[in-house]
């Protein structure tokens, strides 16, 4: 042994040999090993080739679907990228576009049933909010609101999940349960992104979701967001929704073997792009007929319609347990702010740990919190049927000088909606030479503006990101109609908007 | 003015007992405690000293965040083994003999479950056991200290009762960085004032009805405060990012996302339809890669040109206390003509000398930044968030973004109490109030993180963030942590997987401007009470620390 590197070799193979045997039990696999590559070169190289695959393959670049990458040298690249030239952000905004920032109306001190514009400086009476039961000029409500100031502060400064839970949250919840006739409830911090959390915490990939195409833009984010298997139905067709649900059923039937899915009715109770109503009795007899669960928007019909502003339920005298999941908004009528979704105990639950807006969000602030409760409790009293009563009251008239006029107003919204969408008639519009969007947009804006300088109404188009939406509707004047307002305010506003459109097409003419 | 801006910044005795300490860890914790309080306002001259820290430390480590032993390591993915196995025991049974609890994971009477069970796997089977620690509820103002509503639960933890008690607790887990949760003092009046005047709503959306003066008025002041052109606010911080970003980008535009982006971050940009890249957390170096390779190789597939490049970073991220490598980031920017987005959700008003977020942090001018995102539920103790850009693209944004056509519009209250609160952090209300909260919580900041360190706990993120979090490892000291604090009256948050890394469970402290140096003093023993007793004190920095200033 005079050659130091055999030396080293041996000594090496030496230790480690007397190291494996040092293992307990090590002599039985060192034999297995010996006796099953005895006399079998074929097998040695098999396992050897595979063994280098495994090293190789695990130090490989990670594999991505979208693979087939140019080889480039790095000269090349920098050359890409210094050629390389980015779109701006945002496009320049189009005439119609600057039309429609500037002609939004800043309203100048409160909100309110005649507030004043800073256009003109003038107090319009308002059919423009969400303002439906005159809940802003409550002063019991901002007494509330100013004692829950002194006792919390404005800010929770935390999300709900950690130290942002107040005692005051988990009352409204209660309240919203109570009110509704619901297991349990939940709040979020914002009415619109409220449905999209929802109906993304439980409609997964492969899931199957059936959406009314009238429906609200934030239900066809919530939509999106799912990544479910989305279908339409034709709004308000419940014809068309059965026709939608049987062909799904048929579908199924094909494929026995796989696994049952969740399956969503998505649609809105009071129609913010229509003013009308969905027929609630009959969707929950298809939802039983066809297995599927119900996804209810109130966020316009809660505290509105019903005789105690239950929502949809209370109008069709449909226990609110059956539907699956009610979601709300304490933005419109209750003046507050924020969002909720009542339903069974698992449905919120889930939504505690899921509801994406909930979890990763600030919970909202005391004092929104109390109000909600409080317009609530006010609903229930007798001073809130009657203001529920002046609504439908203040709407129907509205909605009778309305309809004197229907050569030249389209009216979508049906009795007992306090939106009313306002549409020139396709035919009317044919004959004035107006074809474009664009043209309708200017048209029915000659209206909001005539109307607010000579008859000091305050009224709006509807507005919408249009190449977002996914069926985007007609272009609309949308009024709201306000409780507190007398009904010879609402009728001579009324008139002052009807003899707006027919003066608005004549001169087209 | 004087009402309340002074005693927000602390100086009331301290009512909370402080829990009697053994005498030889007492002697220990002085030791270790080596800074005084400065009696003047410099803190942020202090703030050299943390960039000064910071080179001494990189001279010794190159990473941040540093690995415990492995017995830690070990000890803690064993755990997790335990923990899913006793899971995958008691699903076993539970769908077979206990269909009642386990209804909704099954298919019944047609319909399929209502949530998938391996969805709620972690939450059934560690989150519920140790359900008291999250979601607690509280009351009155989340300030200084918070009052927590007592719960006893008889069935481990499915369902809680209250006992009508409350508990007084040194409040280290609100989002308060300056102090502005208060229910006195200047703001509390003037939004008092705005309810008289305003009510609680404006009933309508931005772009229809809904706007008043007074959103006007404040967007002024944000845009002048951040130093853009022009702001947008927004009724929802969450709703800021997710409605804001697929107005931005479409298909054929290229969104490039920090791992460990907020999920509103993610939530926007799957809503927008671009295409989405990640790069490792703050690593500029790997984001360089993603850029050369994303925009020399184009779009998947087809090899066309990206439309445009997003990057989206934020600027204090919340879980690790880490602060945006934003000069880098300003650098690459030059060559490789990406836009920018940073969410400044934590930093505004948390960080720099002004308080005005990161580009105040390290002195770079906004103009580099195209998009600056933030909210104001943390430092102004308000609701919802703004964006700030160029007045084109604010103009765009209030056509497009979703929350401005379709959500519902700040209310008068809350814009009230960030016109007030910024009012007075820019030192318009002529007391300096605002400017000695800022100095107060950077101080406040460096002072706590720098005596963990010292202590020996695995702490991450930046030196000068208000985040500190504080490693724990094992998952069964995550709820073992938060009730030792909560035991002797120190208020904590905790977090595990799935929300953290499977071994990085952490508890994260959030410092306040309302905090005084006795309370800081006394949540530094708590907290080392409870690391000697849970055996937290696993760093192998600690000497190098000692030699620092805070």
């Amino acid at each position: 042994m005079d050659n130091p590197v055999l030396y080293a070799i041996n000594s090496t193979f030496s230790t480690i040999a007397q190291s494996i045997q040092a293992v307990p039990g090590s002599g039985i696999a060192v034999n297995y090993i010996k006796n099953s590559y005895q006399n079998d070169p074929f097998r040695v190289v098999l396992e050897l080739g595979l063994a280098i695959y495994a090293v190789k393959y695990m130090l490989s670049k990670k594999y991505r679907i979208d693979q087939n990458d140019v080889q480039l040298t790095e000269k090349e690249i920098d050359e890409l990228i210094a050629e390389w030239q980015p779109e701006p952000l945002v496009q320049t905004l189009s005439d119609i576009q600057r039309m429609e920032l500037e002609k939004t109306q800043v309203i100048i001190g409160a909100q309110g049933p005649k507030p004043k514009v800073q256009s003109s400086g003038k107090n319009l009476l308002n059919l423009a909010s969400t303002n439906y039961l005159g809940y802003i000029t409550n002063e019991d409500l901002k007494q509330t609101a100013i004692e829950t100031l002194h006792k919390y502060g404005v800010g929770s400064c935390g999300p709900p999940g950690f130290y942002g839970t107040l005692d005051v949250h988990i009352e409204l919840e209660k309240n919203i349960a109570r009110y509704l006739g619901t297991e349990s409830a939940i709040i979020y911090a914002q009415g619109f992104s409220t449905i999209a959390s929802v109906i993304s915490a439980f409609a997964k990939r492969g899931d199957i979701i059936v959406v009314d195409d009238g429906s609200n833009f934030a239900i066809q984010k919530g939509t999106q967001i799912s990544r479910s298997n989305i279908k339409w139905f034709k709004h308000n067709d419940m014809a068309d929704l059965e026709r939608v649900l049987e062909s799904i059923r048929v579908e199924s039937l094909a494929h026995k073997k796989r696994p049952l899915t969740r399956r969503f009715i998505v649609t809105e109770g009071l129609f913010q792009n229509y003013g009308d109503i969905a027929p609630l009795n009959k969707i929950m007899e298809l939802k039983h007929k066809y297995k599927y669960r119900v996804i209810l928007d109130e966020s316009n019909s809660f505290g509105v319609l019903g005789k105690t502003g239950r929502g949809l339920t209370e109008l069709f005298n449909v226990p609110a347990k059956d539907v699956d999941m009610i979601v709300g908004s304490m933005a419109n009528t209750l003046s507050a702010a924020g969002g909720f979704c009542a339903g069974p105990k698992e449905v919120v639950d889930h939504q505690r740990l899921s509801g994406q807006a909930f979890v990763f969000s600030a919970s909202i602030p005391a004092m929104l919190t109390v109000c909600a409760s409080e317009a609530i409790n006010i609903l229930s009293t007798p001073q809130g049927e009657k203001l529920l009563q002046s609504l439908q009251d203040n709407a129907a008239t509205f909605r009778a000088v309305i309809l004197g006029a229907s050569q030249w107003i389209e009216l979508s919204s049906v009795a007992g909606s306090p939106i009313l969408h306002l549409r020139f008639p396709q035919a009317a519009l044919t004959t004035a030479g107006v074809h474009t969007r664009d043209e309708e947009k200017m048209l029915l804006q000659e209206i909001v503006d005539e109307v607010a300088i000579k008859d000091g109404v305050l009224i709006t188009r509807a507005k919408y990101v249009d190449r977002q939406e996914m069926h985007l509707p007609r272009v609309s004047i949308r009024v709201s109609i306000c409780a507190t307002h007398t009904k010879k305010e609402v009728e001579k506003a009324a008139q002052a908007v009807k003899t707006a459109f027919g003066k608005a097409l004549s001169r087209r003419k | 003015m004087g009402k309340g801006s002074r005693s927000a910044v602390a100086t009331s005795p301290v009512s909370l007992k402080a829990t009697p300490l053994s005498s030889q860890h007492h002697a220990k914790f002085q030791e270790a405690l080596s800074v005084k309080e400065p009696k003047e306002k410099l803190y942020w001259k202090g703030f050299s000293s943390s960039f000064k820290n910071r080179a001494l430390f990189k001279a010794h480590y190159d990473d941040e965040m540093e690995e415990p032993p492995y017995f830690y390591l070990i000890t803690t993915y064993l755990s997790y083994i335990i923990l899913s196995f006793f899971g995958h025991v008691r699903d076993f049974y539970g769908f077979r003999w206990n269909k009642v609890a386990f209804a909704h994971l099954m298919p019944s009477n047609g319909y399929a479950a209502l949530t998938s069970d391996w969805d709620s796997f972690w939450t059934r089977n560690l989150k519920r056991r140790i359900e008291d620690c999250f979601a607690v509820p509280t009351t009155l103002v989340p300030g200084r200290t918070i009052n927590m509503l007592e719960r006893v639960t008889n069935d481990y933890c499915r369902t809680f009762q209250f006992t009508g008690r409350l508990k007084e607790a040194v409040n280290l887990s609100s989002y308060n960085y300056l102090g502005f949760a208060q229910s006195t003092g200047p703001c509390a009046d003037a939004v008092e004032e705005i309810v008289h005047s305003y009510g609680m709503s404006s009933c309508g959306t931005r772009m229809e009805s809904g706007s008043l003066d007074l959103h006007t008025k404040t967007e002024e002041l944000v845009a002048e405060f951040v130093g853009k052109e022009a702001a947008l606010l927004v009724s929802m911080g969450y709703a800021t990012n997710s409605t804001t970003i697929a107005s931005l980008t479409s298909k054929g535009s290229l969104i490039i996302s920090d791992e460990l982006n907020h999920n509103s971050l993610v939530f926007g940009s799957r809503l927008s339809g671009a295409y989405i890249r990640v790069f490792k957390h703050n690593d500029v170096a790997d984001l360089e890669a993603v850029l050369r390779d994303a925009i020399s190789q184009g779009q998947p597939r087809t090899h066309r040109p990206w439309k445009n490049i997003l990057l989206i970073v934020e600027g204090l991220y919340s879980m690790e206390g880490s602060i945006v490598k934003l000069p880098e980031i300003v650098e690459l920017k030059k060559k490789y003509k990406f836009h920018l987005y940073v969410d400044e959700a934590h930093s505004i008003g948390a960080i720099g000398p002004r308080g005005r977020g990161v580009c105040d942090y390290y002195g770079v001018d906004p103009k580099h930044i195209d998009i600056l995102m933030g909210t104001f539920t943390k430092s102004f103790g308000a609701a919802g968030g703004y964006i700030c850009a160029s007045k084109e693209i604010i103009d765009s944004l209030r056509l497009d973004n979703h929350s401005s056509v379709y959500g519902e519009s700040m209310s008068p209250i809350i814009l009230q109490q960030i016109y007030t609160s910024m009012w007075s952090i820019m030192g318009r209300d002529g007391t300096g109030a605002g400017q000695e909260r800022l100095s107060r919580l950077a101080w406040n900041a460096r002072y706590l993180g720098s005596n963990l360190r010292k202590l020996g706990f695995i702490i991450y993120g930046d030196r000068d963030s208000p985040v500190i979090p504080l490693l724990l490892f094992n998952p069964a000291k995550i709820p073992a942590f938060s009730r030792e604090c909560r035991k002797r009256d120190l208020a904590v948050v905790v977090v595990g997987f799935p929300a953290t890394s499977i071994v990085a469970s952490r508890a994260r402290f959030c410092v306040s401007a309302s905090h005084t140096k006795e309370d800081l003093d006394f949540v530094l023993r708590v907290v080392s009470e409870v690391g000697d007793l849970l055996g937290l004190k696993m760093s192998s920095r600690q000497a190098l620390e000692a030699g620092m200033e805070v």
